[in-house]
């Protein structure tokens, strides 16, 4: 795996504390809060995103991780806070016009669309579309032409992420990892700047994963900011070139993944406090 | 026994202005339920707000059918807006219970003694059909098909009604296979992936709930048009009950599934009817057991049964697919 690329590079000088400034911020979140009765799920004072740069945002079973992002995307408007896009507020704006606005979501437990066939999948990805008026719907000629250019992006993407085989197939007959790769190429069909994956890889075979993760680091080479949550050390080492650990809703640590791995609050917040405290080697092998 | 009067009065009821009218209402639910996933329980309400439409400008105020029939395609929309915007927001089954409510609300408002100078109240409204009886372009006479007869009347009146279930169909057809049509089938499975795509989901079901609502309200013309009298309790919640039935029957999420389910139960419905009538008539069932004010009753209490027979064996219904059904949807 590449060890060193310009995202990690632009990252190289940034001071590893939480909160600390990007050079060149995605997204940048103030005061972002979520509770649920007296639980405070999230609380993160301040956090940048680097644009073009691929973020794990890491931490314990009920860290806050998928609630941060549910409130960032606009799915969870009972938070909080203000946050920034692109230099634009984003706060309060509902889901999909978060979505519009290039920052697009997929979540832990997939969402395929069980009875659209695979290609109809990705077909929905695509923004703008003529024929999804009501009215200019029942015109074919308005947007046939439209659909046939979404169609070959649709196919293109397909032969990436070799769904190609599955593509007039019902989204419901596929495996766990096949819904994976389908719930992402339907996210790029929007043509998003920001990625937010939400545990891409759980429950996804080995040699899935490390197909996943190179989609993940080509789609970083080709200008993608994407942030993913994950649970797995490893895979958070090899892939990342910025990781955020979230504990208690709130940001214990950030830093390049090797100075996170041997991060004492880190290693408190996933195993001291539960399970007594094993060797920090086990952590970071 | 004569049977072949058994299958007559059966084709009769498939092919009549009633079997139209709920063929066309369930088209509209078919929209709501079969693809964008709307509990709508109270699609009745859309029927009654759509005749009344017609007969109310009518007989009340002496105007135009046609501006009757704009008055009541009207009444649907605004219907379905003041039921969709807040209950659209909640969670689905907000619908569910708002859309009962409205059914029931409404029939019994219509057949109040407040409302009876529009309505009629309980004596409901009659006569406001004569404008498109008047372009009757058949002459007179008996037309025979079979074993069959119809009047001028109803050939006009039966060819209208089906050209306008031809025309709806196409129209779903076009809107169900268009970019639009994907998106609300989306919405079916997971709305929160529509979300995530950029998809404006509530618009999406207001204006599904708008289409469906407005096609049930011409399915509510059409068969007291025929009738030329509209009467409140024609529009018990048992009507919203007999169109789920015709929907499950011919298969939910199918463009041709409410038409077949619609002609097959209105069939099924009126030839079990005289197959009854008959076999009271001929002393196989004796007056001790069943008198023919009883055949209402026993007619519902089979169409449950069949319904849950279906639901049990057949949840796709005739034209569905099996292996579409029991993908496991979320
Ligand atoms: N809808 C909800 N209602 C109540 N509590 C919730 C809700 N969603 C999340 N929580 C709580 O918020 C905390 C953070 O959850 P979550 O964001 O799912 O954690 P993570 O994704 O990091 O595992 C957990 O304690 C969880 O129980
Ligand atoms: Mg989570």
């Amino acid at each position: 795996m590449s060890d060193r690329n310009n995202a990690t590079a632009a990252l190289a000088d940034v001071a590893a504390e939480p909160g600390v400034a990007k050079p060149d911020p995605l997204l940048v979140a103030d005061n972002v809060q979520r509770s649920f009765g007296g639980l405070h799920a999230v609380d993160v004072d301040h956090l940048e995103i680097q644009r073009g740069a691929i973020t794990a945002l890491i931490g314990p079973n009920g860290a806050g991780k998928t609630t941060l992002f549910n409130v960032l995307t606009g799915f969870d408007r009972g938070g909080s806070g203000d946050w920034r896009f692109e230099g634009k507020k984003m706060s309060r704006l509902p889901a999909h016009r978060v979505a519009h606005r290039g920052m697009v979501r997929t979540f832990q437990l997939t969402k395929a669309l069980s009875r659209l066939t695979v290609l109809e999948n990705l077909q929905l990805g695509a923004t703008e579309q003529r024929g999804e008026a009501m009215f200019a719907s029942v015109v074919r000629p308005l947007w046939r032409r439209q659909e046939r250019a979404i169609i070959e992006r649709a196919d293109a993407l397909l032969a990436r992420f070799r769904l190609d085989h599955l593509r007039d197939e019902f989204a419901g007959t596929l495996s766990g990892g096949q819904r994976k790769l389908l719930e992402l190429a339907r996210a790029l069909m929007v043509q998003p700047r920001m990625l937010m994956l939400d545990e891409p890889m759980a429950g996804v075979n080995p040699a899935l994963t490390q197909s996943l993760l190179e989609h993940i680091t080509d789609l970083r080479d080709e200008g993608t900011t994407i942030c993913f949550v994950e649970h797995d050390m490893d895979m958070v080492m090899g892939t990342s070139d910025w990781v955020v650990c979230l504990a208690e809703g709130q940001v214990i640590a950030e830093g390049p993944p090797q100075a996170i791995g041997s991060n004492p609050a880190v290693i408190d917040a996933y195993l001291g406090k539960q399970h007594g405290a094993p060797p920090a080697e086990e952590l970071t092998s | 026994m004569d049977y072949s009067s058994i299958l007559t009065s059966g084709v009769y009821g498939a092919l009549g202005p009633v079997a139209i009218g709920y063929v066309l209402a369930a088209i509209g639910l078919n929209i709501h339920f079969g693809y964008t996933g709307l509990l709508n329980f109270g699609q009745v309400a859309f029927m009654l707000v759509g005749a009344y439409g017609v007969a109310i400008s009518v007989s009340t105020f002496g105007l135009s059918m046609w501006v009757g029939v704009l008055v009541g395609i009207l009444a649907a929309a605004v219907l379905a807006l003041i039921l969709g915007i807040p209950a659209l927001r909640l969670r689905s089954d907000y619908l569910a219970i708002s859309t009962i409510a409205a059914g029931e609300v409404l029939r019994l408002f219509y057949r109040s003694s407040v409302a009876e100078p529009l309505t009629g109240g309980v004596y409901g409204l009659q006569r406001f059909g004569d404008d498109l009886l008047d372009l009757n372009p058949v002459p007179p006479g008996i037309y025979e098909v079979g074993p069959l007869a119809f009047t001028a009347r109803d050939v006009w009146l039966m060819s209208v009604g089906w050209g306008l279930v031809a025309l709806v169909v196409i129209l779903v057809y076009l809107l169900i296979h268009s970019p639009w049509g994907r998106v609300i089938r989306a919405i079916r499975e997971d709305e929160e992936a529509a979300r995530s795509l950029g998809k404006n989901v509530y618009a999406y079901k207001l204006q599904s709930l708008v289409l469906g609502g407005v096609i049930g309200a011409l399915g509510g013309m059409v068969f007291t048009i025929h009738q030329q009298s509209a009467h409140p309790d024609g529009f018990d919640p048992v009507v919203t009950f007999f169109l789920y039935t015709m929907l499950v029957l011919g298969g939910a999420g199918r463009v041709f599934g409410p038409v077949l389910g619609g002609l097959l139960f209105w069939f099924l419905m009126l030839s079990f009817d005289a197959f009854l009538r008959e076999l009271m008539a001929t002393g196989y069932i004796p007056p001790e057991i069943l008198v023919p004010s009883d055949v209402g009753a026993l007619r519902l209490a089979l169409v449950g049964l069949g319904l849950l027979l279906l639901m049990a064996f057949r949840p796709q219904g005739i034209l569905g697919n099996r292996r579409e059904m029991v993908l496991d949807v979320r």
